[in-house]
């Protein structure tokens, strides 16, 4: 487990956190701007000291009390918003600043991992960082994070800096890591695409707390929870490849309670993928629909409704026994149709996302 | 025209760059930590520490000169302490004036440093110390090389702050040969004496060093001014 509490008051702003989370895969940090999510992270790296917390990752404990140990002796990681790569170093010299400084026994990643991983061949024979894009720039970053073997691995929004073409080339980096590392992360971001997409656990804070966590795929369809009203909101599903469709260039995606139809992938056939269906994407019938161009309709039955602003409401569905579904609606099809809680209704996908 | 230099001349710009390298070393040394915690601190006390260091920048060089000799002597702090410990008095010897200077030169030094620690971005501490580097790792192996612009600056103005001095050397050291007769000392004498070539060949010197040191510092060290 990570425990982490801490109550620290500035003007015009106060944290009041108190987070338990399992020690393992990517854990979302997830709020809006200014709901203390860097400040947070800041007091679990010990960059903000705050005097009235508390701070232990599985059995160590870096702060407790009095005892705070100091940044420098805690065996983490740090991957800031922006790059912060040392101008004055190579980046040789940049990747090999942290491992430098640990002990070589406690040296789990080895320069060679990490630049494979991370695809820094052509950019490590470099003198100098400056000059380099964005996205090779943190990239950079994350390699000089890992390089410390850390014990848990504390990322502040390291894709936000980014234009879209360099995001799109550091996801498939970080979902890398998330399979190949057994390194607990912290991924603060404000993205609900990005935490969709990596993290297992999130952990949602608003104005300084935090307000709920637990579970990626619960805590996203949860209509009790700001996540299932955003714009973007919508479940995640964990779908294995099921088979290839050659003539029309299409996969199948199946879980537990159906499959999905989405364009081919390249994936095998077996391999298990993680897909996004945005709450606005789903429409309902209350009947099988007949000759319709979509081809993904799934027997669900509602489980809460909700209202959405004054002309939409939000559905809560379960399709077979595991698997939820958000569904966004205008309020007058809904009363059209009659729907309530226990019917058995069909959903259907208009578009998936496939994430990794 | 005879030796431009008398061998007076020679033994005088010895011991001004005697001088000079001596109190920039211990500048750099006690100036450095002093500009860290006035960039960094944010206590009550910066104000009232960074007027005291920019004091010889508006004081008469006399004034400080009086009040270092009125302490150096015998009844004052630093004569007592340095009597107690055997040394004897520190006015009208090469100690003294190394002590003055370091004084007077103090801001000359400190400033440029505080500029370049305060231009320091704080994330790059931070990073560095996320990395596993202590305060002191930190700063040799970030600080350091990243106020390098500051240091240089500094360790030019120090220096040729300390070789332009005249109104403490005369109030503390005096006018003694090789130990504390240094060049600006020097033109005084030949200028006293009506020796007005000596005097050019000196103060041309001066006029020539101060210009090729500040050309030196401009051309490979823009970014320390600008900063």
């Amino acid at each position: 487990m990570i425990h982490a509490r801490f109550d620290l008051t500035y003007p015009g702003f106060a944290l009041h956190a108190d987070m338990q989370v399992f020690a393992h895969g990517i854990i979302g940090l997830f709020g809006p701007s200014g709901s203390g999510k860097t400040t947070l992270l800041r007091c679990i790296a010990g960059l903000e000291r705050v005097n009235t917390g508390a701070m232990q990752v599985k059995d160590e404990v870096w702060q407790s009390g009095e005892n705070f140990m100091p940044v420098h002796k805690r065996p983490l990681g740090y991957v800031f918003q922006e790059a912060s790569l040392f101008p004055h170093l190579s980046v040789k010299e940049n990747l090999e600043y942290g491992l430098k400084r640990i002990p070589p026994e406690q040296r789990r990643i080895e320069l060679e991992q990490v630049v494979e991983w991370l695809g820094l061949n052509r950019l490590i024979g470099r003198d100098s960082p400056v000059g380099l894009s964005g996205g090779e720039r943190q990239r950079i970053a994350i390699g000089r994070a890992l390089l410390t073997s850390p014990r848990l691995l504390l990322m502040d929004e390291p894709l936000s800096a980014l234009d879209a073409a360099s995001k799109r080339e550091i996801l498939p980096y970080l979902e890398r890591l998330h399979s190949e590392l057994d390194i607990p992360v912290i991924y603060v971001s404000h993205s609900l695409d990005e935490v969709a997409r990596l993290a297992d656990q999130l952990v949602l804070m608003d104005r300084g707390e935090i307000i709920a966590s637990g579970p990626l795929n619960e805590m996203l369809v949860h209509l009790d929870l700001p996540t299932a009203h955003l714009d973007d909101a919508g479940a995640m599903i964990e779908a294995s490849v099921g088979i290839h469709d050659e003539e029309y260039h299409l996969t199948r995606l199946d879980f537990y309670g159906g499959s999905l139809w989405v364009s081919k992938v390249e994936h095998a056939i077996g391999s298990m993928v993680r897909a996004r269906v945005l709450a606005r994407d789903v429409s309902i019938a209350t009947v099988m629909p007949q000759n319709s161009s979509i081809s993904n309709i799934l027997e669900a039955r509602i489980d809460d409704i909700r209202d959405e602003g004054p002309d939409r409401v939000s559905l809560r569905m379960s399709v077979g026994s595991r698997q939820i579904l958000l569904s966004r609606i205008t309020r007058r099809s809904c009363d059209q149709l009659g729907l309530a809680p226990g019917m058995e209704v069909f959903a259907q996908v208009k578009s998936v996302a496939l994430i990794a | 025209m005879e030796s431009a230099f008398s061998s007076a001349d020679l033994s005088a710009i010895w011991l001004t760059f005697k001088l000079a390298a001596l109190v920039t070393i211990i500048l750099l040394l006690i100036g450095t930590p002093i500009a860290w915690w006035l960039a960094r601190t944010r206590s009550w006390w910066k104000g009232p520490v960074g007027a005291v260091v920019a004091l010889p920048i508006v004081l008469p060089p006399t004034v400080i000169g009086f009040y270092l000799l009125v302490a150096m002597g015998p009844s004052g702090l630093l004569g007592a302490l340095t009597q107690a410990l055997g040394i004897g008095l520190l006015p009208f010897t090469f100690a003294g004036l190394v002590i003055a200077s370091v004084f007077y030169s103090l801001p000359f030094v400190v400033q440029p440093l505080q500029n370049a620690f305060e231009a320091l971005p704080e994330r790059a501490l931070e990073t560095a110390a996320t990395l596993r580097a202590s305060a002191l790792d930190t700063f040799f192996s970030v600080v350091l090389p990243l106020a390098k612009p500051g240091f240089l600056t500094a360790s030019v103005l120090g220096f040729a702050h300390t070789v332009g001095e005249f109104g403490v050397v005369l109030m503390i050291g005096g006018n003694i040969p090789d130990k504390t007769r240094v060049v600006s000392v020097q033109i005084y004498d030949h200028v006293e004496a009506m020796e007005y070539a000596s005097a050019h060949w000196l103060s041309a010197g001066m006029v020539v060093f101060a210009f090729v040191v500040l050309l030196l510092l401009y051309t490979f060290n823009p970014s320390g001014r600008r900063k």
